[in-house]
């Protein structure tokens, strides 16, 4: 059962047409990636979907709601985050803080003056544990900005987590790794996996086919082809295209 | 730049040592003042531009907000002072109230504009925004006096019910301005410490991101450009008294960026007490530079273009990085701000 869908997104910036009559739909339970080459539309698709874009046309449903055109904050309070190619973090505050903030449990305490959030054990502590899921136990009072760039990304996709999503988008989490960080992040993205409904956006077409589910792939802000790692592998464009090879 | 940060780390503490040690010396100032040639009204000058310091560094130093404009909320504050003096009742926390709140309202309303912005946007608009107000004010003769101002303003009694002390001469003025600097400081680093200031500052880091964890940044900005107005107000309230009328020139573009150089000069952006120490150096180097010689101004710039190259941040900085890590037992070259308490390191 499809937890959410696009239907007929359209998206223009001036003259240049980024998106077209985009149909997607995220199974439940699932990772769905979405691949395609540089300049496709794939981060512009990612940005209307969790509502940084407004679309100019088109429905995006969640849970069986229409969240088009909501602002982010109302998105990612409905259950869905996600995570930045560019990272986005906070980059003066510790691992630990970047976590807690993003807390619904502190969001809730947003205007409460008379906490101190360093005092709250059980944002800590589940802020604690977040850290521990993605890896980095053990750096919870470094600054963000200290972290090399492969605990950043764990950080990225931690402090994605941490706002309790039914629903993870992830964007390019591969995207400047090692050999190492790579095999550490696909562990971690497959511990996710079983227990949140994740939609990848991934360059590293073995990444992407080792851990999807389900592809749909974008060219031309268009979708030109859906199915299973198998089916795309037989799919005369991606054959036939470089994506097809690196798979 | 590795060292532009405030200590992140939160106290649940309503009062901490450094504060009670700046009462203190703010308590006895008036004893000591003149043996070291100063004079009684700089002391109450000094108070209140704290006050408004204070409150204008949650905008530029807390969420990272460049207010160019926010003289005019102090001006704001002061002519609704008068007025209600003038036409609604005289009495001193009515019309102190009513300074606060008249400049929350318009900074409210200014705020429903400003609060989409940022960054170069953010600033051009407010400085616009700032100069609308001027205009006003020196356009609307019959409300405002124009350039001539409101004349006449008095310094009203502080009453308690059958208790009261005049505010005439400068002492009794000084502790009202003490009194409420007081109150100001205490709930100002209360709600630095508090989830409200933390998303304060992550606003300041990184706005995008504080939306896409759920928090509705527009209503943050908007709230404390809100609350930033109110003490601006009331300082400006007690600037009307004070100067016993309210003037047009506060209002002005200059006296705005001069809010700015103090915030700045102090350390605002790394430290809770940064503009406390800003409006003490500015007013100092006034009277004690300004006795020697008229271009006092532009030495007081050339030390603020200094500041900037070497160290940008501030008096605060400066402090944080020497002699508050001496006091503390690390070595002047520890490498990281964090690992100073809170407490110690003044926010």
């Amino acid at each position: 059962m499809a937890i959410f869908e696009a239907q007929d997104l359209h998206k223009r910036f001036g003259d240049q047409v980024v998106l077209e009559r985009i149909n997607l739909s995220f199974k439940r339970g699932c990772l769905s990636g979405i691949m395609g080459p540089n300049g496709a539309g794939k981060t512009t698709c990612f940005n209307v979907l969790t509502g940084r874009y407004r679309p100019d046309r088109g429905r995006v449903v969640f849970d069986g709601e229409d969240i088009t055109g909501m602002s982010p904050q109302a998105i990612v309070r409905k259950g869905i985050s996600r995570s930045f190619q560019i990272m986005n973090l906070f980059d003066e505050y510790t691992a630990l803080e970047n976590i807690v903030i993003a807390l619904p449990h502190v969001r809730k305490r947003g205007l409460g003056v008379w906490h101190a959030i360093d005092a709250d054990s059980e944002a800590q502590g589940q802020a604690a544990g977040i850290l521990e899921r993605v890896g980095l136990k053990g750096s919870e009072h470094v600054n963000a900005k200290a972290m090399s760039y492969g605990a950043r990304r764990a950080l990225e996709i931690g402090v994605a987590l941490a706002t309790g999503p039914k629903l993870l988008f992830v964007d390019e989490p591969t995207a400047g790794l090692g050999t190492d960080a790579m095999a550490r992040l696909a562990e971690l993205i497959h511990e996710l996996k079983s227990t949140t409904t994740i939609v990848m956006i991934e360059h590293d077409m073995r990444f992407l086919f080792q851990l999807a589910d389900h592809i749909s792939v974008i060219h031309w802000g268009q979708v030109i082809a859906e199915g299973t790692p198998a089916q795309l592998r037989e799919n005369a464009w991606v054959q036939r295209s470089n994506l097809g090879a690196l798979a | 730049m590795e060292a532009m940060q405030y200590e992140t780390r939160q106290t649940k503490a309503w009062v901490i040592v450094p504060m009670l040690v700046i009462f203190l010396v703010f308590a006895t100032l008036p004893l000591w003042i003149k043996h070291v040639g100063l004079y009684e009204y700089l002391a109450v000058e000094v108070l209140i531009w704290i006050i408004f310091a204070m409150g204008f560094n949650l905008l530029l130093g807390y969420t990272g907000l460049p207010s160019f404009g926010h003289g005019a909320f102090f001006g704001i504050g002061a002519y609704a002072f008068g007025l209600a003096q003038f036409n609604v009742w005289p009495n001193l926390w009515f019309c102190l109230a009513a300074a606060a709140i008249v400049t929350a309202l318009i900074g409210g309303i200014s705020a429903l504009l400003l609060s989409h912005r940022r960054g170069i946007y953010f600033a051009l608009m407010s400085i616009a925004i700032g100069q609308i107000f001027y205009f006003i004010a020196s356009k609307w003769t019959n409300v405002t006096g124009g350039e001539d101002g409101l004349l006449n303003i008095e310094r009203l009694p502080v009453e308690f019910g059958i208790v009261s002390f005049a505010t005439k001469p400068n002492m009794g003025l000084y502790y009202l301005a003490y009194a409420l600097f007081v109150i100001i400081t205490i709930l100002l680093w209360r709600l630095t410490n508090s989830p409200y200031g933390r998303v304060l500052r992550a606003i300041k880091q990184n706005e995008m991101r504080v939306r896409f964890v759920g928090y509705s940044v527009w209503f943050y900005k908007w709230s404390v450009f809100t609350l930033s107005c109110a003490v601006a107000g009331l300082a400006g309230g007690l600037f009307a008294m004070a100067q016993e009328g309210a003037y047009i020139n506060v209002m002005s573009l200059q006296w705005s960026g001069i809010i700015v150089l103090m915030v700045l000069i102090g350390g605002g952006f790394v430290s809770f007490w940064g503009p406390l120490l800003g409006v003490v150096l500015y007013f100092v180097a006034r009277d004690v530079l300004g006795a020697y010689t008229g271009t006092w101004l532009l030495w007081f710039g050339l030390m603020f273009v200094i500041l900037v190259m070497f160290k940008p941040e501030g008096l605060a900085g400066f402090w944080r990085d020497t002699l508050g890590r001496k006091f503390s037992g690390e070595g002047i070259g520890a490498a990281s701000s964090r690992s100073a308490p809170a407490d110690a390191a003044g926010g």
